[in-house]
């Protein structure tokens, strides 16, 4: 058993995990965050997308004890009790997701290109998110959503209450 | 304010983006001392099981126990109709068909003492496509026939000629793969977590192997990340081994497929075979069409049946065949048992008809468009199983405003001139029809029952026999139910599916989630809501103001506020011996424009833009409705040109996960995408006048395969045919044939 400590979502969490373990299993199985979900096992969907120190991460790829002592952001951090994050928002008001499995995956990549590039073109968004695969939507409302947020004003988290 | 027709989000939305929406396994927290299960998996496309011993995988540190035949206190077999699915098989059927299950603390452990079960095979000859079928005369059904009018006069028609197309499957890929979590509930009895389109189904198959009664079995579907047809059969062996795995220990089980396994074990669509003949007149109308259709059905039967039914249904598309002889027959092979996919069958059988109708067109050296629709049905025609094409002039009305609207015209003379500038890169347009028949075929299915609790401050619980798997159907019935009891959205909570409210449901399937469900919804609400309005008469003014104070007043009065409420399909049969009937009560009509581009060096090709005209009535609600059609024609899309199931000689599914089996991603998007529904369209006699959305729109992809043809009929000359899925690959021999045929390079 290895000995990790992360920070989640804002919060320390600690836990001992066998070696193998990965980030994924480590949030949904000893931390109790499933919004991030399995859906491939071995990277090529991006349902598992989390952001780690500002980069998004294929959790499902990464071990846990790597992610020991970084900044793990979960789709469970991205609300406060008060307010959706814009993206949220904007994914809701635009049916962009419909069975939802993809969506906490698809929202992290948003957020990670949004906070690198705020006014990104369809193409950069397209391939920012390349590595998100949605079998229920054809994409084109995401995208939507996604220009609606960048037009918009990213930085403040806007909306009604969550 | 009526809120049916708003454009509101999906009922499960806000829970989508926060990550709260809660999936089956995403519900393993809540039980502890869960057990995880994994199988054992055979390596051979056929064969004996000579020897089987998993005493082996005890001795494996954090193994609990094994699942072999022996424990199954009931009937050992997961096979719907025919029950010819064993759980255990002793002969092996397919490569990778689970032999036994092992049950660990952690899926490791599970997963190690898996590998450790002492399995031996004799292999057997495999028969592993249809051609090989045909040859063994290896079937799972009897042929099936449709026929009407006199075919011979086939021989005699002005334009004859004759084919074969290979048409692939596909691959579901539901992003939330197989999974259901089983328990001993306080009873003792089971109860069920299924990731399941038929809840109703799933409980029959778990009481069948635990040799159970109905009433001891709960199954309850939370949500389905995505579903399209590969959970209404196959998601039964997953709930039956973890039921099986939750009555042998007493412990909670969970099963969840690896992306890995579930592309290996679970159904898939079928492919299909079709060979024809078909004859047309001098004006490009359609005289007779003969057609022998075999699909590659796997190694049981599952639905292929009722899906061989529904392509021959649909082997007229939008089209009057004058006279008609169509045969299908399901393939055994040694496969994954083929299942229902977002179309079921009905795509086939279009794709059949779109291939005849293109090359017609270049036989006769006329425009596709043209020869599509001059055979378009026309009022008070039937179809070629007696059933009057009600409405038939909406499919022309959805026609000529869809080809203004896309300026259809105007671009096809833009392209012409532009490829003959163009020796290497050329591009091509095409407009294609959807005629799509809603209802279940199989009479019984046609029915739903929901029940309707309103509590004394006028809230309101629904429950229906409908699953919710990213299609919109809660969010339809949370309106329809909020307009006919005449309270604000809010009031309204859609329940999640469980056998213990409502019991003997159909599955969620065949587009008709929201028609069956959504109608029986209503008459509950009507219910309540009329015994409410003789309460409310009675108020001191008379009148109806508050909605919870007339539930509290009806309370008192002691007038129920629950209700039961039923609909069942008026006016549907069908003879399978005589091949007549009505079998839909009705058609979901639409077109679709699409523009590509192909690149004659490589066969690479991009898709431009696609308009798309959609008859969904009445919109219930459009938000739903439109990502219904844009997700539906993607889906399509990716069935015929980039997604290619690849099996080896050994049987093999060498497709076997998302790096080599290509889904639609976000460049496969078009860049011009308009998706128009048609207006003033209110459909009489289904709820609240809309019609179903989910299956139709996929067909719409085959505009894209028609734009293909056209471009690879740019390059060259001769008559332009390729198998499907249109892959780079294909198009890129499809051009290479016509540029050999072409008379002389200038
Ligand atoms: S589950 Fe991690 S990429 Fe698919
Ligand atoms: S919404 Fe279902 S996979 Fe994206």
């Amino acid at each position: 058993m290895t000995k990790v400590t992360l920070n989640v979502n804002g919060e320390t969490r600690t836990a001992s995990v066998p070696p193998e373990m990965t980030l994924l299993r480590l949030l949904r199985e000893e931390f109790g965050l499933t919004g991030a979900k399995l859906g491939c096992d071995v990277g090529d969907c991006g349902a598992c997308t989390v952001i780690v120190d500002g980069k998004t991460v294929n959790s499902c790829l990464m071990l846990a004890p790597q992610a020991d002592g970084r900044d793990v952001l979960t789709v469970e951090g991205l609300a406060t009790m008060e307010r959706l994050h814009p993206i949220q928002k904007a994914f809701e008001e635009k049916g962009s997701l419909q069975c939802g499995f993809c969506g906490p995956g698809v929202i992290m990549s948003a957020k990670a290109l949004l906070d690198e590039n705020p006014d990104p073109s369809v193409l950069e968004i397209r391939d920012a998110l390349a590595g998100n695969l949605c079998r229920c939507t054809g994409y084109s409302k995401m995208i939507e959503a996604i220009q609606d947020v960048a037009r918009g004003d990213n930085r403040q988290p806007v909306g009604e209450s969550a | 304010m009526k809120v049916v027709g708003q454009p509101l989000p999906h009922e499960g939305a806000r829970g989508h983006v926060t990550g709260e929406a809660l999936y089956a396994d995403d519900l393993c927290g809540r039980f502890p001392g869960l057990l995880h299960a994994w199988p054992v998996l055979a390596p051979h496309a056929h064969a004996r099981v000579t020897r089987l011993d998993a005493a082996p995988a005890l001795e494996e540190p954090g193994v609990v126990t094994t699942l072999t035949a022996g424990d199954a206190p009931g009937e050992a077999n997961t096979g719907p109709n025919r029950h010819d699915e064993p759980l255990f098989p002793d002969e092996v059927m397919f490569h990778q068909q689970p032999v036994a299950w092992v049950l660990g603390e952690t899926l490791d452990a599970a997963r190690r003492g898996a590998a450790r079960v002492a399995a031996e095979y004799e292999p057997l000859p495999a028969v592993l496509d249809i051609e090989q079928a045909l040859a063994a005369g290896s079937y799972l059904t009897a042929p099936l026939r449709l026929a009407d009018g006199d075919v011979s006069v086939l021989e005699s028609s002005a334009l004859r000629f004759e084919g074969e197309l290979r048409i692939g499957g596909q691959e579901h890929f539901y992003l939330e793969t197989q999974a259901a979590l089983a328990w001993r509930d306080e009873a003792g009895y089971i109860a069920v977590y299924s990731s399941t389109q038929h809840p109703s189904e799933t409980q029959e198959i778990v009481a069948r192997v635990l040799g159970l009664p109905r009433h001891a079995v709960t199954v309850e579907c939370p949500r389905m990340g995505g579903a399209f047809g590969g959970k209404e059969v196959q998601a039964n062996a997953s709930a039956a081994v973890a039921a099986l795995g939750a009555w042998k220990t007493g412990r909670p089980v969970r099963v969840r497929l690896t992306r890995a396994i579930d592309m290996a074990i679970t159904g898939k669509r079928h492919p299909f075979l079709v060979r024809y003949a078909a004859g047309f007149n001098a004006d490009a109308t359609l005289r007779a069409l003969r057609a022998e259709l075999y699909s590659d059905g796997g190694w049981s039967l599952d639905l292929s049946e009722p899906i061989m039914w529904r392509a021959l249904f649909h082997v007229d598309n939008a089209y009057r065949l004058p006279a008609v002889e169509v045969v299908g027959r399901v393939c055994r092979t040694h496969k994954t048992s083929q299942t229902a996919f977002r179309g079921f069958g009905g795509p086939q059988g279009m794709l059949l008809i779109e291939e005849v109708m293109a090359q017609a067109a270049q036989r006769l050296a006329l425009p596709a468009d043209v020869v599509r629709s001059r055979n378009l049905y026309r009022e008070g025609q039937a179809t070629h199983y007696g059933e009057r094409v009600d409405d038939a002039e909406r499919m022309g009305t959805i026609w000529s405003q869809l080809k203004s609207s896309s300026a259809f015209e105007a671009r096809r003379a833009e392209i012409a001139a532009a490829n003959a500038r163009s020796a290497h890169v050329k591009r091509g347009i095409a407009i294609t029809p959807v005629k799509f028949g809603i209802s279940f075929t199989a009479q019984f299915y046609n029915q739903a029952a929901a029940y309707v609790l309103v509590y004394r401050d006028g809230t309101v619980q629904v429950n229906h026999g409908g699953t919710e798997m990213g299609q919109g159907l809660f969010t339809k019935i949370q309106q329809i139910a909020a307009d006919t009891l005449g309270v604000a959205l809010a009031r309204v909570r859609v329940m999640s599916t469980r056998t213990d409210k409502v019991p003997n449901t159909s599955a969620t399937a065949a587009s008709s989630g929201s028609d069956l469900n959504g109608a029986a919804v209503a008459d509950a609400c009507r219910q309540i809501r009329s015994r409410l309005a003789a309460v409310a008469a009675g108020m001191p003014d008379g009148e109806w103001r508050e909605f919870a104070a007339v539930c509290e007043a009806a309370y008192r009065q002691r007038v129920p506020l629950s209700a039961s409420g039923f609909y069942r399909t008026p006016d549907i049969h069908f003879d399978p011996r005589t091949g007549r009937g009505r079998p839909f009560h009705y058609y979901a009509f639409g077109a679709a424009v699409s523009e590509v581009e192909v690149d004659g060096f490589t066969g690479a090709y991009r898709l431009l833009r696609t308009d798309i005209l959609e008859d969904v009535g009445d919109s219930l609600s459009p938000v739903v409705d439109r990502g219904q059609i844009e997700g539906g024609f993607i889906q399509g899309v990716g069935w015929l040109t980039i997604e290619e199931l690849l099996w080896d000689e050994a049987g093999r599914l060498a497709t076997a996960g998302a790096s080599t089996y290509k889904l639609p991603s976000w460049s496969e998007l078009p860049p011009v995408f308009n998706v128009s529904l048609l207006e003033r369209a209110a459909m009489p006699h289904v709820i609240m006048g809309s019609k179903a959305v989910g299956e139709p729109p996929l067909m719409l992809a085959i505009s894209v395969r028609e734009a293909l043809r056209e471009v690879v009929a740019a390059f060259g000359s001769g008559v332009v045919t390729f198998d499907s899925p249109a892959t780079p690959e294909r198009i890129f021999f499809a051009v290479q044939r016509v540029r050999a045929l072409r008379p002389a390079l200038t």
